[in-house]
Formats: C-alpha cells, structure tokens, sequence
C-alpha cells in the first residue's frame, strides 16, 4: 500500500516538472497505450498467478463462494422440507432474530465470550510472569499447562463429563463434600453455561501463556534492570514497563480468544447439546441445529450471516494488527 | 523456600529477596497441578477394575489391582483401529495438498511482483478471520454438489488451501539469500527446479512447524466432519469418540470412557513429549491457524 501510494507521488513530481509532457503523451490513441501496459503487465504476473491458482481456487471455493453462497441462500426458504425453494427477502433473517433459541444464543455466546477471554487471559498472564526464565522447573509446568490445549475439545468434553457427574463425579467426591447442597452441574440451567466455561479456560489458558512469553522476550532488560535500581517494586514493575509493553499481545490474544468463543463448541455438543432448557446454547451450536436437526438452511444460513457481519466488525478492527504481524502485502 | 530460592538464584539480585513474585509461582504450580488433575484421573480410571465399584470411579489413588479390561472394553466397543486409519487419511492429505498449495503461493508473494499484491494478500488474510468452522452450512451444500457427502475427501478439501500456512512459506522464502537463486537460474534452473531445489530445503523448520499446527488442528477437529460424514465406518476419531462416549455414558462404564479418551489422545500427547520444544515454538508462530 505505502509502496503504491509513494510511486503515485512521484509521478505527481513528474508531472509538475515537466507539464507540456503530459498532454502530447495523452493524444497518442490513449485507450490502445493503457491496454497494451495492462497486457504487459498481466503477462508479467503471469507465473505469480499460475503459483498462486490452487490456493485461490480452493479459497474461491470454500471462503468467499461460501460467503457469497451463504448471503444468497440467506433469501431463499422452503414452506415444507420438500418443497421447492422460493425468495423470501429478509424473511429469514427477521425470522432469526425473533427466534428466542437466536436471541438467547447470542446472550450465552456474549456471557460466554466475556467469561471465557478474561479469566484465561488473567490465568495466561499469570502463568506467562510466573514462567518467564527458562529452567527445567519451569518447562515441566509450561508443558503441564499447555498439555490441555494439544487434546481434542471432543477428548476435554469425555473428561469434563464426568468430572462434573452429580454425586459420584469427581468435582462433587472432593469439593461437593464441603458444600450442603451438591450443584447439578450440567443440569442446572443456571449453572451449566459457566461448567461449560470452566472447560474452556483450562484448555485455552496454557495457549494464551505462549503469546505471553514471547511478548515478555520483547520487554528489555535494561529498563527492568533500572527500574529495579530506582527501586520500583513487582507491581510497579508490572504495571509500568510489563503492561504497557506487552499491549499489542493483549490485544491479539483477545482477538483469538473471541474467534474461539464462536467457533469452539465442541463440548457443548457433548456435554449439554445446548440445555437444559437453550441455557449452554451457542451460536454456531444454533447453526448447526437449523441446518442440521431443523433442516433449515435458510434460517441457519441467515444466521451464520449474522454472525459473519459481527466477526466483520471485529476483523475490520483488527485487520492492520494482522496485516502488520504478517508482514505487510 | 530453599527449594524456591534455588529456582531464583539467575535473577537480578536486588529482586531476590521480593516475596510477591513467589507467590505468584507457588500460584501457578498449584494450578498446574489442578490443569493435570484430569489427566490423572483418566489415567487411573483407566486401570480401575469395575468391580470397585461407581462410588470409588473418582478416586485419585490408583487402584492396587490394576486391570487392562477397560482399555480391552474400548478397544471392542468403539472402532478405534479404524477411527485412528479415517483421522490419518484425513491430515495427511489434507498435509500433503496443503504443502503444495503454500509452497507455490508463498513463493509468489516472497519472490515475484505481479499486478494485484495488495488486493490478492488482503484476500488470504481474510481467511485467517473467517475461520472455516464458521462456514459449515454453505460448505456442507457445496460438498454434497461435488458429490463428496459423506467421503474423506469432502472432509479435507475445505483445509486445501492455507492462508496461514502461505504467510509462513512466504516469511520462510524471505530470509533466503536471492544469490543462491541467481547462480541456479545462470546454470538455466527453471521456476520449479528452484522452488524444489533451493527453496524447499532450506525451509524445513518452517515445514516441520507448518505440520504440527495443521495435523494437530485437523486431528482435533469435529463439527465439519461430524457434518459431512454419515457411515460409521468412515468416522474420524472425534466423532468415534463422542458416539462412543454417548454409548458408554449411558452405562455409566466410566472406565471404559477414560480408556477411550486416552486412546485418542495418546498419539499426540506422545507425540508433544517427545517434541515438546518444535511444538512450543510452532504453537507461538500459529496464533490463528
């Protein structure tokens, strides 16, 4: 971008050095001049094009195909699984968004994300200072925190299930005992979204703490070192020269804790399929119930619109972060 | 606190005697010990005999008659045999395609400028926002149009092409010097002959890391094959797991359960010990995969 921007500019310069230039070069049939440049430079790019065909063939298919097909089948509706398909506008989105399972879904999803980024941020952060110098110690506990992150969310779902089994489980055989009234941990409606919590931060905290670590390694030495000479205690360390350096981390981890929070819903596929009564249910859940158990690929695909237009919102905020973290075009 | 301080003795003096900091470490080796606790229990629920009964199932203290009936148990139940053979189809030809699809777009972004670089990088990289999972319905339709409903190709081929994998080659072909190119295109190498034979060797870790991040994804992932995949016969080792797991549940052959997750998730907990290193640092470059 900045490269384009700065040959633009020199061509401006040009232009103004020497201005009868311009007017002679543009009466020399114009149209037949650009399109032979626009050839020249198409059979330039050529290779480039040939090497980079089979990815964009298959992102042509599956990313933005699947875009553009989603918005199209978003308009469209069936009045019985059988019949044939018919426009129905907005129908379905307006449909989607009076559906109290939609709504909910949302509310989980955003009680969820929240309650899933924080703490696993703060446990990564934690872990990360804690961890920081490389001994034997302390590679055995990375190794132990990050041993979550590497097994299948199906795998954490087995576990998790009995952990959280009334009475016989293992949260209620060691912990239970010291409370009066065991919790139906996946079956209390007003429990079982933040059961479903707990699995997600102990799998993705230890993923998190590696952003954390290599975000440390940047923190100079100097400054710490001088720091502690002035006298500034742990917390002022922390606050004043760790935090302030480890911002672009932060808000990377917290760009792909929320991409899980809508895409990770394995265990409650598992564990809750949703329930009790919608109260674990997520929005990629929700999809995949109207698709999948309702058929209904109209509202699952007015959804998944919906949803794509949030993480939109989200990407657009932090598309230059990416951008720049990969190097630039 | 002998045992911490010779844990502390590379830090800066003037920090040493500092007790928050302890603190926060002794914090974390708790937790770390919480994080195991499941893996524990998987472990020895593993080798509890059934006849200790459904009370003592969550007892962290392994039985002292150690059975392998449950491993035998899930072994006949689920189908893991073939489980495990569908999962390794699955990431080793998602693997294979992809490391053909990455080398030759990375190469193009690294090494050749053509009209459109801006427009054509800002097209991968939205694909690392719009995480495939994400796509399921439109994916799911276009697949069954292919004819591929319920195959393991149409599992793997929306992984096919990788944004991230592509931006990874790309960083890769960088940091080669453009002289050892130069001396293969004088001795008249063409464009394929210098990806194979100058570029893709000297990118091996890139590769290796490359690997790790994509076999492990796809061995884990559950709702897109779940989705496409309809003969039990054809079911990755998720999906297996978590009919299996319903089965068993149902039963309350809790055992029988944690021998089944251990089965799945040994090859690459093995795997992860051995390399423990290669993963940590590929997991760092992956952010999103």
């Amino acid at each position: 971008m900045a490269a384009t921007m700065r040959s633009i500019s020199r061509r401006d310069e040009m232009s103004l050095a020497e201005p009868a230039a311009l007017p002679v070069a543009a009466s020399v049939a114009p149209r037949l001049h650009v399109l032979k440049r626009f050839l020249d430079r198409f059979k330039a790019s050529l290779p480039a094009y040939l090497l980079l065909l089979p990815s964009l063939v298959f992102l042509a298919l599956f990313t933005y195909g699947a875009m553009g097909r989603v918005l199209i089948d978003a308009l469209y509706q069936r009045a019985t699984p059988k019949a044939p398909v018919r426009f129905v506008g907005l129908d379905n989105i307006s449909a989607v968004l009076a559906d109290p399972a939609f709504t909910g879904a949302v509310v989980n999803n955003l009680i969820y994300a929240v309650g899933t980024a924080v703490p696993s941020i703060a446990l990564a952060l934690l872990f990360a200072l804690a961890l920081s110098r490389t001994h034997a110690v302390n590679s055995a506990l990375r190794a132990a925190l990050f041993l979550p992150v590497l097994i299948p969310m199906v795998a954490a779902s087995a576990l998790f299930l009995f952990i959280f089994l009334p009475n016989v489980g293992l949260l209620d055989y060691y912990i239970g005992r010291l409370l009066p009234v065991l919790p139906n941990w996946l079956g209390d409606p007003d429990i079982a979204l933040y059961a479903i919590m707990i699995i997600t931060i102990w799998k993705n905290a230890g993923y998190y703490m590696l952003f954390f670590l290599a975000g440390l390694q940047a923190v100079p030495e100097d400054v710490m070192e001088a720091a502690h000479l002035d006298g500034a205690g742990p917390y002022q360390r922390l606050r004043h020269i760790i935090l302030p350096e480890l911002k672009p981390t932060f808000l990377f981890v917290t760009v792909i804790a929320i991409l899980n929070a809508v895409t990770q819903v394995d265990h409650v596929f598992v564990m809750t399929q949703g329930g009790p009564s919608n109260s674990t249910n997520l929005v990629l859940f929700y999809i995949y119930q109207q698709a999948v158990e309702h058929y209904d690929v109209g509202k699952a695909s007015a959804a998944t619109l919906l949803t794509l237009a949030a993480l939109m919102g989200l990407t657009a905020l932090s598309f230059r972060t990416l951008a720049n973290r990969e190097g630039g075009p | 606190m002998k045992l911490l301080d010779a844990l502390w003795k590379d830090a800066p003096l003037a920090t040493r005697g500092e007790i928050t900091p302890k603190l926060g470490f002794l914090l974390t080796v708790l937790l770390a010990i919480v994080w195991l606790i499941p893996f524990l229990w998987m472990g020895v629920a593993t080798l509890r005999p059934a006849s200790d009964g459904i009370n003592a199932m969550a007892e962290l203290m392994p039985s002292l008659k150690p059975t392998l009936d449950n491993i035998r148990d899930a072994w006949e139940i689920g189908d893991f045999p073939r489980y495990t053979l569908n999962t390794t189809i699955i990431c080793t030809g998602i693997l294979l395609v992809q490391f053909v699809t990455i080398t030759l777009a990375g190469f193009a972004f690294a090494r050749l400028s053509f009209a459109g670089k801006t427009l054509i990088f800002y097209l991968f990289l939205m694909q690392l926002m719009l995480v495939p999972v994400l796509l399921i319905v439109p994916n799911l339709k276009l697949v069954a149009q292919l004819g591929l409903y319920d195959t393991l190709a149409g599992v793997m081929m929306p992984f096919f092409a990788s944004a991230f994998g592509t931006f990874l080659m790309r960083q890769a072909f960088e940091a080669i010097p453009t002289e050892l190119e130069d001396a293969a295109l004088i001795d008249g190498a063409s464009l394929f002959q210098r990806i194979r034979h100058i570029y893709v060797p000297l990118s091996m870790p890139s590769f290796s890391a490359f690997a790790i991040i994509s076999v492990t994804s796809h061995w884990n992932d559950f709702l897109w094959p779940l989705m496409v995949i309809n003969s039990p016969d054809k079911r990755p080792l998720t999906v297996g797991l978590s009919v299996f797991t319903k089965t068993a549940e149902g039963t309350q052959a809790w055992g029988t359960i944690a021998a089944g997750t251990l089965m799945v998730i040994a090859p690459l907990l093995v795997t992860f010990l051995i390399f423990q290193k290669r993963f940590i640092s590929s997991f760092v470059t992956s952010g999103i995969k």
